[in-house]
């Protein structure tokens, strides 16, 4: 593909329209509305319609404000049903989104069965999405929009931050939440309506969702979010118009959507600390250590009735106390004997070096006083128990430790 | 066969065939809806019926032809897939429940279309997301000895699993969609009931997907149940009414769009929708009118036991002998309107006080009580400052915040709960303000039903 005029329009819309998407969704996903915006588009395909009816032709302007107009009935009602009926939000949402689909295929084969308008009108490749009809018109549009978007995100990034995570808290603080809301909502509606004709109205939801799920992964800050968020949809839209640039039958929305699920695929595999990989391996350390600190803590306790000798314990009375088997007792002895902390003594015992006792006397203590805070405080446990044993000192305050300490010997 | 019914068979041939396939689509759908709808995940219908899609590809690329067996056996997988996915990514990516929905079911369509339209699979797009029940009667293949529609061939066996699974599984289904956890401690496997439903849903979506669309066919699960549940609150009822209200939407649905030459299966999705528009306005106590005339009927009880209350209390201070001039005497009806806040609702009150003897108003403006009147009057005011003891005697509020959860409460204290309030302060002569608290009357509260 030769970058031509033309491509570089195409390419440089949809990528716009992707870093739009990703900014602006990543509100609709921490406000758990994704599924709003997805019931916003399909609602959004009769007003398109309408538009053409009353128009006569494509006019851009009229179907983006008729899009506008249905969609956000659409919304007015997911909202309405769910304050004034029974009817949950989740039936709410499907209900719109598919009532409001099947009047808008009504309304497009009506007008595609009409002999008036002779040619078939194109309306079917909002469904789906058709990228190489871009103009400049709709980048200048579209990149007018990321700059309002980009405009109002600066401007009040506090309130939209109280606002994305606890409404209510922003509420009682003062702040009007439910205008603020309102704002988030107009923005997601005007992305999906101008992205409508380039990713379709029944993917254009995924624009909005995929960029701000993939970046939550890699970080825990809102301002990170955001920008790693445009970008991820920058780079879907930049590389999902490709292939059918290439492949001319291929619709708008698809193939856009693909590249997003590999983007999301990626992060969720690959990110740090919350990633698959990241965290399989954490988990791994974790039942290391913890594995650990129990073989410690079993060979002080075989050899606390000799303290202060620390005579060598058999295999077999570890056995006893622990259903290990032969292999899981040499690996793990074996990991221990590496950093020093205990020594092979014999064929079929272990015994505490000097470092290793002192390191499992301080993991029994610990133990033992979690054990304690566990049984006397079980209300309040919940909050601060962790399964590692070492926390206990950073958890709990020093006064604490004090009189659970004698308590323990006390027992 | 009776030759009249041969002919009329053979006449009608496609629209009957076409009717059927409607029919029992909507029917299957409608039954397993009520159950998404209970479960609250209409949303997991939706993202089920798109994500077929790629199932369907996937069988047509493995076997290299569209028969029901691989269609369908791939529309589970792919269904039990996105139920799977979305769970997984929920509770170990920690994505917000909805997100991870809307990421799996898109990716999946997605990968559908490009899969549909890159190899010549018989079911094109177009197909996919507008349904094309117009023609379903003339794509047939070979089958018990004559030549039936595809749709048929895939439908009825998703329809006969749908009536298996819902009757076998009744009262499982049941205590699982109202109470997971109890189904869970009853040793029910929600988990398992869960995944079966998705598998269902899967099979009768994909089985739909040629007559109605992947997407016409949430309006067709989600809808009709809504409705239904708008309807009634016994799920056997609920289930019955859906189909039927899925039948209708799909054989006026059919009509209708063949009477204004466009699309059936939108419409049959718009006719669910007006159906389900009028249960939100019309169902009798659920219902949007009902709840108005309630409201309404509540707010002129209220109403007329605030204007006799008003005019009771005034009766009580002349026998006191109360100067008038301390507090305005509200001896006139105009008083009594503006002391309780004149409007539309206020007046009616005093025509239906006035209909029902319990007020007289002289031609000059002055009111009094009759002695039914006098009767709600005096159990008002006990009900209020029973109340009023009550809250003092129980509660740590100050004198002056007494009277307003009075003024609110004493129109829902009944003669029952009046006489434990008595027992309960052991039958007080008076109220925190000092006000005698009148005895209960033999006849109590004659104007309740007002």
């Amino acid at each position: 593909m030769a970058l031509t005029y033309n491509t570089l329009i195409v390419l440089a819309g949809v990528s716009l329209l992707g870093a739009c998407a990703g900014l602006v969704g990543s509100f609709a996903v921490l406000r758990r509305r994704a599924l709003v915006g997805d019931a916003l588009a399909h609602a959004a395909l009769p007003g398109l319609c309408l538009a053409f009816l009353i128009v006569g032709e494509r006019n851009l302007p009229a179907m983006l404000a008729g899009a506008l107009a249905t969609g956000v009935l659409g919304v007015a009602v997911i909202s309405g049903l769910r304050h004034g009926t029974r009817v949950k939000e989740d039936a709410a949402i499907g209900i719109v989104l598919s009532v409001f689909y099947g009047a808008g295929i009504v309304l497009t084969s009506w007008i595609q069965n009409l002999a008036t308008h002779g040619s078939k009108a194109g309306l079917t490749t909002y469904i789906l999405g058709q990228t190489a009809g871009i103009t400049r018109q709709d980048v200048w549009l579209i990149g007018g929009l990321s700059a309002l978007c980009v405009l109002a995100i600066v401007l009040m990034a506090k309130e939209f931050k109280v606002v994305a995570f606890d409404p209510g808290f922003a509420g009682v603080q003062g702040w009007p939440a439910f205008r603020l809301d309102l704002l988030l909502m107009c923005l997601i509606a005007l992305t999906v309506v101008i992205g409508l004709p380039m990713v379709g109205v029944v993917l254009i939801a995924a624009l909005l969702i995929i960029p701000a799920a993939a970046a939550r992964f890699w970080t825990d800050r809102l301002e990170v979010l955001l920008v790693l968020s445009a970008a991820f949809g920058l780079v879907i839209g930049a590389v999902g118009v490709i292939p059918s640039a290439y492949v001319p039958t291929l619709p708008g929305g698809p193939p856009i959507v693909l590249v997003g699920a590999g983007v999301f695929l990626a992060s969720v595999l690959f990110a740090p600390r919350r990633g698959a990989i990241a965290r399989s391996i954490a988990n791994r350390r974790f039942r290391r250590t913890v594995a650990e600190q129990t073989a410690l803590r079993v060979l002080y306790e075989s050899i606390e009735p000799r303290l202060p000798d620390a005579p060598a314990v058999s295999i077999a009375e570890i056995q006893n106390r622990r259903a290990w088997d032969e292999r899981d007792v040499s690996k793990l002895f074996g990991r221990l004997e590496r950093s020093g902390l205990v020594a092979r003594e014999g064929a079929a015992s272990w015994s505490l070096t000097a470092a290793g006792l002192a390191r499992a006397a301080a993991v029994t203590r610990a133990y033992r006083l979690w054990e304690v805070f566990l049984v006397e405080h079980a209300e309040t446990a919940g909050n601060y128990a962790d399964l590692d044993v070492e926390s206990l000192e950073i958890r709990l305050p020093r006064d604490l430790i004090d009189s659970l300490e004698a308590k323990l010997k006390g027992a | 066969m009776p030759a009249w019914l041969y002919s009329f068979l053979t006449e009608y041939r496609i629209e009957l065939w076409t009717v059927a396939v409607a029919v029992v689509s909507a029917a299957a759908c409608a039954i397993l809806g009520c159950f998404l709808v209970l479960r609250r995940m209409s949303l997991m219908g939706d993202a089920i019926s798109h994500s077929v899609l790629a199932g369907v590809a996937g069988a047509y690329l493995l076997t290299g032809q569209l028969s029901a067996g691989p269609m369908l056996a791939g529309a589970v997988a792919v269904g039990l897939l996105t139920a799977a996915l979305t769970q997984t990514l929920h509770r170990f990516g920690r994505v917000p429940e909805d997100s991870s929905m809307g990421v799996v079911f898109t990716s999946l369509f997605a990968l559908g279309v490009v899969v549909v339209s890159g190899v010549n699979v018989h079911l094109d797009t177009d197909c996919v997301l507008f349904g094309k029940l117009e023609f379903v009667a003339w794509h047939t293949v070979p089958a018990f000895g004559t030549y039936v529609p595809f749709a048929v061939v895939s439908l009825l066996p998703a329809f006969g699993l749908t009536l298996a699974f819902v009757l076998f599984l009744w009262k499982e289904l049941k205590i699982a969609s109202f109470d997971p956890l109890l189904a869970t401690a009853m040793g029910v496997s929600a988990g398992l009931i869960h995944y079966l439903l998705m598998s269902m849903v899967a099979l009768v979506t994909v089985a739909s997907l040629e007559a109605v669309g992947a997407i016409v066919v949430v309006a067709m699960l989600i809808v009709p149940a809504a409705a239904a549940h708008l309807l009634t609150d016994r799920l056997g009822w609920m289930v019955g009414l859906a189909v039927v209200i899925g039948v209708v939407s799909a054989v006026a649905g059919w009509y209708l769009a063949r009477w204004l030459n466009t699309s059936a299966a939108g419409m049959m999705a718009v006719v669910a929708g007006g159906q389900f528009t009028a249960a939100v306005f019309l169902a009798p106590r659920h219902g949007l009118v009902s709840r108005w005339v309630a409201n309404a009927r509540l707010a002129l009880r209220i109403a007329c036991e605030d204007i006799v209350g008003i005019i009771y209390r005034r009766e009580e201070r002349q026998a006191a002998g109360e100067d008038a001039t301390v507090r305005p005497a509200a001896s006139t009806l105009a008083d009594c309107l503006a002391a309780r806040g004149d409007g539309p609702i206020a007046r009616l009150a005093v025509l239906l006080l006035k209909r029902r003897e319990l007020l007289l108003v002289a031609p000059g403006g002055q009111v009094a009580l009759t002695d039914r009147g006098r009767r709600l009057g005096r159990s008002l005011v006990r009900s209020h400052r029973l109340w009023e003891a009550y809250l003092d005697q129980n509660f740590d509020l100050p004198a002056d915040h007494l009277h307003e959860p009075a003024e609110r409460i004493e129109h829902f204290i009944g003669p029952e709960l009046q006489e434990q309030l008595a027992e309960a302060l052991r039958s007080p002569e008076r109220d925190p303000h000092g006000s005698t608290i009148p005895p209960s009357s033999s006849e109590p509260t004659a104007a309740r039903s007002g």
